[in-house]
């Protein structure tokens, strides 16, 4: 098995397939404690369909580099669904609700009426869940991966203490003068950009599952914020890598294995953290 | 001197007004407690004095020497989640957080001002103790010292001693009143009129219908 492993390694495309898969499932994990935390788990949603009607838009309009569409609309998304969400908490919640839902419909939408692809449902479906076998990147694709991933991990690591504060109790850090709106819009437009990162390894419709699950699993088995997310960001990367290995071999799709197996991993977690005696959801 | 002036304020949220035509003035070294039934708009008015929430009408004016960084907020118990996983340390810490401005990480002085206020609220043993794990008591104590931590001149506290035992009771009262000896201005919110008149010095009390300033200048 290890040496079937090997030789697909061998290949630069599986080798690029695993190093942008690592990458998303390490900056995926890093927010999704704040997300679950600050119950922002919904803008998470609501932002992937925005990105799935984003990507219909892109691939219709013939873009070769589809990001320079969906990663402005994603962070703007982002921002507005924030605004929304501060007001009054239910109208944000509809809010959520309408766009996800209404992007999500636009964009099957104008791909049925002026795709030219012969493929049409085939296309839809690995948009929304994931390429079905391993990940073919160009060189292009790996390094704009790259550099986004670098760009998203540096922010976290200097804004960690700040997010911090303002995931654990936002009215007390803005009270000390700490500028809250600054951080969640941040936070925000961060989330954007991993969530658009992630489209391209499991889909839209999977994407919450990749950020949320290792959060939760480690929030089973650790106790200190700085520990979480530590043990999520491992949690992620394992899962992945895992998920790459079983999909190659089997020749399922990547991404619905790697939720599969973060999945797992949270009820292995899960039960350890009951037998630990955790605290209860 | 003055710290904070409140004049004619109403608050509320977005339709409905809460109170109206509040106003009263908290000199430096006051011990303010604010009283009045649930839903009178107790924690309402401090929110609003924190710029939590905007005032429907009227102003707050600050005195001077006294910058927003500089308040201390202990939030009422329910605000805060309760499966939040987070160890004291990390929590008393955050309470620097304003003093770093943009620089992303905690320097010494500040580990040593979390330190300090650590011993301070006898809570040293608990250091590395996950948050939500704790007894009541013990999570105002965290609070408390992670509200220390962003001031040495002002506290607003909601119901410190809220879900607290007698001994526990007492012991937080002997802390704020300790605290305001220290030239630490205190308001605080409490249904607990016997400790109020025992320990404030000036007692605000809100009702639907009226506002009276007990012994505060207004
Ligand atoms: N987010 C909100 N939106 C609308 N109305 C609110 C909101 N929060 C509180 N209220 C209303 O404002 C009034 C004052 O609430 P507040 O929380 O200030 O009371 P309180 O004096 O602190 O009461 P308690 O002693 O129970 O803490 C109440 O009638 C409450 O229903
Ligand atoms: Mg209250």
């Amino acid at each position: 098995m290890l040496d079937t492993l090997i030789m697909y390694l061998q290949y630069p495309f599986v080798r690029y397939a695993v190093i942008v898969g690592v990458l998303i499932a390490l900056c995926s994990s890093l927010l999704g404690v704040t997300l679950v935390l600050k119950r922002f788990s919904f803008i998470g949603d609501g932002l992937s369909h925005v990105a799935f009607g984003a990507m219909a838009v892109a691939s219709v309009a013939g873009l070769t580099n589809k990001l320079l569409i969906v990663l402005p609309v994603t962070v703007i998304s982002a921002v507005l669904l924030l605004r929304s969400g501060q007001n009054t908490r239910i109208k944000g919640d509809a809010s959520v609700a309408m766009i996800s839902v209404g992007a999500l419909a636009f964009g099957y939408l104008i791909m049925n009426l002026f795709s030219t692809s012969s493929n049409l449902s085939g296309d839809v479906c690995s948009t929304l869940f994931g390429s079905t076998s391993i990940l073919t990147l160009t060189l292009r694709e790996v390094r704009i991966c790259i550099v986004l991933s670098v760009i998203v991990v540096v922010i976290f690591v200097l804004f960690y203490n700040k997010i911090f504060a303002v995931t654990f109790d936002e009215s007390f850090a803005k009270a000390a003068g700490v500028r809250t709106e600054r951080y969640n819009l941040l936070i925000a437009v961060v989330i954007a950009v991993i969530i658009v990162l992630a489209m391209n390894l499991v889909g839209s419709l999977l994407i919450s599952a990749l950020v949320i699950f290792p959060a939760l699993s480690a929030m089973r088995v650790q106790r200190s914020f700085k520990s979480v997310t530590i043990c999520s960001a491992v949690l992620s990367v394992l899962c992945a890598l895992i998920g790459i290995a079983v999909s190659i071999l089997g020749g399922t799709p990547v991404g619905s294995t790697i939720v599969a197996v973060d999945v797992a991993v949270f009820i292995i977690c899960y039960s350890l953290g009951k037998i630990r005696g955790g605290i209860g959801v | 001197m003055a710290l904070i002036t409140v004049k004619d304020l109403s608050i509320g949220y977005e339709s409905k007004v809460v109170l109206k035509d509040i106003s009263f003035i908290v000199n430096e070294g006051d011990y303010l407690s604010i009283v009045g039934e649930n839903g009178a708009g107790k924690s309402t008015l401090m929110r609003t004095i924190l710029g939590l929430q905007p005032p429907l009408k009227g102003e707050i004016a600050f005195g001077e020497g006294l910058r927003q960084n500089e308040i201390g907020y202990l939030p009422q118990q329910t605000s805060i989640q309760k499966d939040f996983p987070a160890s004291v340390w990390e929590i008393v810490l955050s309470g620097c957080q304003a003093r770093c401005g943009m620089r992303p990480f905690y320097g010494k002085g500040e580990k040593l001002i979390a330190d300090t206020n650590i011993s301070r609220m006898g809570i040293s043993d608990l250091k590395t103790r996950c948050f939500s794990e704790l007894s009541g008591g013990q999570q105002q104590r965290v609070l408390l010292a992670r509200a220390l931590c962003a001031t040495r001149k002002l506290l607003l506290m909601d119901e410190p001693v809220a879900g607290l035992d007698p001994d526990a009771t007492s012991e937080m009262y002997r802390i704020i009143d300790e605290l305001n000896r220290n030239g630490v201005t205190i308001i605080m919110i409490s249904h607990d009129l016997e400790a109020a008149t025992r320990y404030s010095s000036n007692i605000l009390h809100i009702g639907k219908e009226f506002v009276i300033g007990g012994g505060v200048n207004a």
